[in-house]
């Protein structure tokens, strides 16, 4: 029961006057693990992704981390263990890329207390581990979409968390950002044991990633295993309503999603 | 460079340059007074006119200026991090339109005096502008548990609009005077004559002012956004409620002083923060003594330009402000 980890269980969730988005879901990984939650858009990806950051409520089950239920920790306690990156962030001020690195050391701060040296350099390590260092004095807005990406990653991190929550973290990048965003977690989580997961729609990001996998459909659990388990054509013609091929690729060792067709749904069609 | 000592240095040089101001200001006027003379301590008072012109007929004035421009800057600043909108003004949620309400109705049934010695019109519009928060913030937390800021926005402008048009229409059945006296109080004027009326509006801005020193890093992570608070471990729906209350208390209580003086709460933290940067710890002091020696400063030109004649103050803050304002839109992009 208090293995230590982060976990849902047996999780609702609606949005009031709507349908529930989050339809009793049990799932969680472990302190170290590095999984992701994948599922077609409108899957309740987020809003899972957001309970488990304990940013909402569950309206009946319960978020536990290491064995207690989110709700009776306070917020403060919370972020200092676990951040959360939203999917995208535009600001209204011009902050500089330091100043956004050093708000994450807010959960460790007194009411009235201004960062020292001690944080200033917690917040540049973070923008080092995120190659974002040279960017310190730069206004956020400035920055292209995967430079900002990596920047609110670097945020999180001054949090100093134990657990990394990431909502879509590849939506609006290209190639070459995405694959320096996987390489960034994955160093991440092998080097500093930092428990990783994310929220994603894209099959290959989570085959390069994840150890391990949530399916969610229609705010319930497909299915959840190891990313091989879970990547597989049965599964994922469920989940997608596509046919894919499905191979290793030779030269990374990952698993390679190729979407075929679309499957026709005959019951629609009459 | 070190966080505290740039909080440190911002006071220091804001303040100091607040100060310069507020004692450089009572020493222009119609008539001319020597500065040493006024602070001559070998002179009794009674019979040292500098001191009493200085102290007495213009000090009030300057001061009440200080408060009115301190106030509606630091308020900007405040409502532009909590709806996360630059363009946002102390006057956006309706604050001013209920005051001008509040205000309008007084002079024009003509209420003969006040309650316990204040006068009624001050406290006519600060009614009106409490009446206005507490239909803006009643409004927005109708919906959810939090406070949506899209309705706050959108009701604190169909209020402006609103009172506005009720404004308008008490007007049009009125006479000629009382239409002259409530159009010049929507000037704005600072024409204050004794400390009474400050000590009256203090109490309420106080009150806010020290609401405001609890807010700054929580706006800093607000104006990212609602969830990137959160996850930080700010109470944002109790950290949005203290900011729209208390900057409302504030403006409120600095228009029923003199009257809706426009431009300010965006000129000057617009200003600030091209100075500054964005840190609110910077902007939110820096703003407070930038809006006073800003109003005290445009104060002095409305009593001394066209004297004995007095502009309103209201339309040099426009005068000025407005093609600054312009001026400063162009330099930036």
């Amino acid at each position: 029961m208090s293995e230590p980890g982060l976990g849902a269980e047996d999780a609702f969730f609606s949005f009031p006057g709507n349908p529930l988005v989050v339809n009793g879901v049990s799932a969680r990984v472990p302190r170290g693990g590095l999984a992701g939650i994948l599922g077609p858009n409108g899957s309740g990806k987020t809003t899972l992704l957001r309970l488990l950051g304990g940013l909402l409520r569950p309206s009946s089950g319960r978020i536990v981390l290491d064995g207690v239920d989110l709700q009776a920790i306070p917020r403060a306690q919370i972020a200092r263990r676990i951040a959360v990156v939203p999917q995208e962030t535009q600001l209204a001020f011009e902050y500089t890329v330091l100043e956004m690195a050093t708000m994450g050391r807010y959960p460790h701060l007194g009411a009235f207390e201004v960062e020292g040296p001690d944080d200033l350099e917690i917040a540049r390590d973070a923008l080092r581990a995120t190659g974002t260092d040279h960017l310190a004095l730069r206004p956020f807005n400035t920055l292209s979409g995967g430079e900002k990406q990596r920047v609110v990653i670097a945020a999180a991190l001054a949090q100093k968390p134990d657990i990394l929550l990431l909502d879509e973290p590849t939506a609006s990048l290209d190639l070459a950002y995405q694959l320096e965003v996987r390489s960034i977690l994955q160093t991440l989580n092998r080097e500093q044991n930092l428990t990783i997961v994310v929220s994603t729609h894209d099959l290959n990001f989570a085959a390069g990633l994840c150890r391990d996998l949530v399916l969610l459909h229609q705010g319930r659990v497909l299915a959840a295993g190891t990313t091989e388990a879970m990547l597989e054509p049965a599964l994922i013609r469920k989940l997608y309503k596509v046919d894919v091929d499905i191979a290793a690729n030779p030269r990374t060792g990952h698993i390679t999603v190729v979407p075929l067709s679309r499957v026709s749904e005959p019951s629609h069609h009459p | 460079m070190n966080i505290a000592r740039r909080i440190a240095v911002t006071w220091l040089v804001f303040g100091v340059a607040a100060l310069l101001v507020c004692v450089a200001a009572p020493l222009v006027g119609s008539t001319s007074i020597d500065f040493w003379r006024v602070f001559d301590s070998s002179v009794p008072f009674a019979d040292n006119t500098d001191a009493q012109i200085f102290f007495v007929a213009r000090l009030p004035r300057v001061l009440a200026g200080a408060l009115v421009g301190s106030t509606l800057a630091a308020s900007g600043v405040v409502l532009q991090a909590l709806l996360r909108n630059p363009l946002a003004t102390p006057f956006t949620l309706g604050v001013s339109a209920g005051a001008a309400l509040g205000a309008m109705l007084a002079l024009t049934l003509d209420v003969p005096s006040g309650i316990a010695g204040f006068s009624a019109v001050p406290i006519a519009s600060f009614a009106g502008s409490l009446g206005a928060v507490g239909i803006v913030y009643g409004l927005a937390r109708a919906r959810r548990r939090g406070l949506s800021t899209n309705v706050l926005l959108l009701a604190g402008v169909t209020l402006n609009s609103f009172f506005s048009a009720l404004i308008l229409f008490v007007q049009f059945l009125s006479d000629f005077t009382q239409t002259f006296r409530t159009v010049r109080w929507l000037m704005g004027d600072l024409d204050v004559s004794s400390y009474a009326p400050l000590l009256a509006a203090a109490p309420p801005i106080a009150l806010s002012f020290a609401a405001f020193a609890v807010l700054p890093r929580r706006m800093n992570l607000l104006s990212v956004s609602d969830e990137s608070a959160a996850s930080r471990g700010v109470d944002v729906h109790r950290t949005q409620r203290l900011a729209f209350l208390s900057a409302s208390l504030a403006t409120g209580a600095a228009v029923s002083l003199g009257g809706p003086i426009g431009f300010i709460g965006i000129v000057v933290p617009h200003l600030i923060r091209l100075m500054v940067g964005a840190d609110h710890r910077l902007v939110l002091p820096a703003s407070a003594f930038g809006g006073a020696a800003f109003l005290v400063a445009c104060d002095t030109i409305s009593r001394t330009a066209l004297a004995p004649l007095e502009v309103p103050v209201g339309v040099v803050t426009a005068i000025i402000g407005g093609p600054f304002f312009l001026w400063l839109l162009i330099r930036n992009r």
